[in-house]
């Protein structure tokens, strides 16, 4: 549980990682009669005052609530109606959902969505990174350029989206007419069944195609000049480096890359929910607006929480393994 | 990074430019959205939907107008009789025979943004701080499954927490309230805090602190006066990380407020004119919404790597 890899840095800077090691041996060197001639708190008082406060938040607005919800889960509950008798329906909602083919309809949305925005993703993040490693004059202005999408809200951004793809005012649209010569009216991203799937992966792409740049950059600029020097001595052609040497070694940043987009965009909600909302029919429906859906429009309280109870651990057990494999990457 | 020049493996001119004139051309693409936005919000309606689309155009400020007042349709015998046009933005309401009837809600969604992203980011900021400090200095017993476990609360979909934490809401009167969000937003942002911040204060040596102590001061006087200081721009950046995420946030705004503690998010989607969506005013809203983002961007640059991976990554 606890091998996240954010316990260990991958990468540290030189200078400060001598410092920490240097702090570290001093702690470990400072005579221990020193804590107790401090005066004031003991350190272990000190520790849980500063510590307490954080648990206790979580406590009250994340577990409190998810122990609610999975006593929910066993419940025919409904929040709209809070007077009617609640019953306890043991495992029903959970054979229901797992049984239900609806269920299975936004999960293989949710893949579809999954799957291409990160290969997506990958692909031209890892091409701009290694690139923008070529270091030409003033890629630090363009790689802060490029970091722009990022930071906008997806919601309010995402719904800009929705203006560049009417069809035929859309600029989307025109640019697409233009290239191809299909008719601008006919080109409905965000009504046509097999075009909007895409439309949503379109807008992730292009929001977070910088966040994967940005991780790759770090990992290729992680890998020490002498390599590249050692391999030149030995005749490697840059074909050869680069599968030897450049991609083993930055694959740790690519996985953890994936690892935080596969999480977020399994939960992917606001862009989605103000782009498609969904549709159309249930083509875009992923899993929160499915989820949405049950909770907040046909208020089944008790269904939705057995729902977002399974989501939680699918996200859970999958970022697990995920992150062992990493792991086992990085230690190579 | 190295600093130490290249020797041999310094790319080549040629491959230099190529890559260069690549990655200019991605990044001026995707700013081709962001563009139209601000292009969109100084256009009047009617050049917003023209076909084909207008690059170039008589600038307006109608969207702004638009997004900051309400309006009715008048006679136009009415808007005769009308004193004549105070503002442009009269005079452009009364040119499509309308007149301004007040304030729209757009200024008291956009305060609410501020106050509960800097509220929660305050509260999580100060919690992130003392947590980390916590964390980094002692031997705090099953410190790595507590650190686990504030990442986890991380991981969870905003939907799925939201149907309990209504109810929550429900029971204890904060629906809808500016205070509900800001403690569902500090829980949030805290675990971001924490790893982040653990990992600036690692880097600060503890020599210093104990230097403090062993002159007299006590473990608390030595983490304000000592340790504080040196973690200012640590403590800025993860401020302005919270900041972005209370400000951007969406799933939890839509669903649990409504009315008097609505964000700008949920509402900017739900502006409409006369016939569908606005889109002038839609885009004004955008832009005036994205403006403190893009700010704050350029301030993090050096600091955006460690943010987004929860301080897994430094450089």
């Amino acid at each position: 549980m606890s091998d996240m890899p954010s316990g260990k840095p991958l990468v540290t800077d030189t200078n400060s990682s001598i410092l920490d090691r240097a702090a570290t041996a001093a702690a470990h060197a400072t005579p221990e009669p020193l804590a107790k001639k401090v005066r004031g708190l003991s350190d272990r008082m000190v520790a849980w005052i500063f510590i307490a406060p954080t648990i206790l938040l979580l406590l009250a607005i994340n577990i409190f609530p998810l122990i609610w919800a999975i006593q929910l889960s066993f419940t025919n509950y409904r929040a709209n109606r809070p007077n009617a008798d609640i019953k306890n329906i043991g495992l029903q909602n959970y054979s229901r959902i797992l049984g239900d083919a609806d269920t299975w309809i936004a999960m293989q949305a949710t893949a579809h969505f999954v799957f291409w925005t990160i290969a997506l993703q990958t692909l031209i993040g890892f091409t701009l990174a290694y690139l923008i490693d070529r270091k030409f004059r003033g890629h630090a202005f363009w790689t802060t350029v490029i970091l722009v999408p990022m930071m906008l809200s997806p919601a309010v951004v995402g719904n800009f989206w929705r203006f560049l793809y009417q069809p035929q005012i859309g600029l989307f649209t025109y640019i697409i007419s233009f290239f191809t010569g299909i008719p601008p009216t006919e080109i409905e991203m965000l009504s046509n069944v097999s075009l909007a799937p895409w439309s949503i992966i379109i807008v992730d792409t292009w929001m977070w195609t910088p966040y994967v740049m940005l991780i790759c950059l770090a990992g290729l600029r992680s890998i020490p000049d002498y390599i590249y020097e050692a391999a030149e001595v030995d005749r490697a052609s840059p074909w050869r480096q680069f599968w030897s040497i450049t991609l083993p070694m930055a694959l740790p940043f690519i996985m953890l890359a994936v690892l935080f987009r596969g999480i977020e965009n399994f939960k992917m909600f606001d862009m989605v929910n103000l782009l498609t909302g969904g549709g159309p029919g249930s083509t875009t429906e992923v899993a929160s607006i499915t989820l949405k859906r049950e909770a907040f429009e046909k208020w089944r309280t008790g269904y939705s929480s057995a729902f977002a109870i399974i989501l939680f651990v699918a996200v859970f057990g999958l970022a697990n393994i995920y992150v062992k494999v990493l792991n086992k990457v990085k230690n190579r | 990074m190295s600093a130490t020049a290249h020797s041999v493996v310094e790319p080549s001119k040629v491959s230099r430019r190529i890559a260069g004139s690549v990655v200019v051309v991605y990044a001026l693409v995707s700013m081709i959205p962001l563009f139209w936005i601000l292009a969109t919000s100084f256009k009047t309606p009617p050049d917003s939907i023209s076909y084909p689309p207008k690059v170039i155009f008589t600038p307006s400020i109608e969207g702004y107008c638009n997004l900051f007042t309400t309006r009715t349709r008048q006679t136009a015998e009415y808007i005769a009789s009308l004193p004549p046009a105070e503002t442009f933005c009269d005079e452009t309401t009364r040119k499509r025979n309308m007149v301004i009837a007040g304030q729209s809600n757009f200024l008291p969604r956009f305060v609410n943004s501020l106050i509960i992203a800097f509220g929660s980011t305050f509260c999580a900021v100060f919690l992130g701080t003392l947590a980390a400090y916590g964390f980094s200095r002692f031997k705090v017993p099953l410190a790595d499954d507590l650190l686990f476990f504030i990442l986890s609360t991380r991981m969870m979909p905003p939907i799925a927490v939201a149907i309990p934490i209504y109810l929550m809401y429900r029971e204890l009167g904060l629906s809808d309230t500016a205070l509900g969000m800001i403690l569902l937003y500090t829980a949030v942002n805290v675990s971001l805090a924490v790893w982040l911040l653990k990992g600036f204060i690692d880097e600060i040596p503890r020599e210093y602190e104990e230097a403090a102590m062993i002159d007299g001061y006590t473990r608390m006087q030595s983490f304000f006066k000592v340790v504080l200081p040196q973690a200012t721009t640590g403590i800025a950046a993860t401020a302005i990380f919270c900041l972005i995420f209370a400000w951007n946030e969406y799933a939890f705004a839509s669903l649990l407020t409504s009315g008097t503690a609505q964000t700008a998010p949920p509402f900017i989607p739900t502006i409409i004119g006369e016939g569908g969506q606005d889109w002038p005013a839609v885009a004004a809203g955008t832009t005036v919404f994205l403006v403190p983002i893009l700010v704050f961007t350029i301030l993090l640059r050096k600091q955006l790597l460690r943010g987004i991976t929860f301080g897994a990554v430094r450089k």
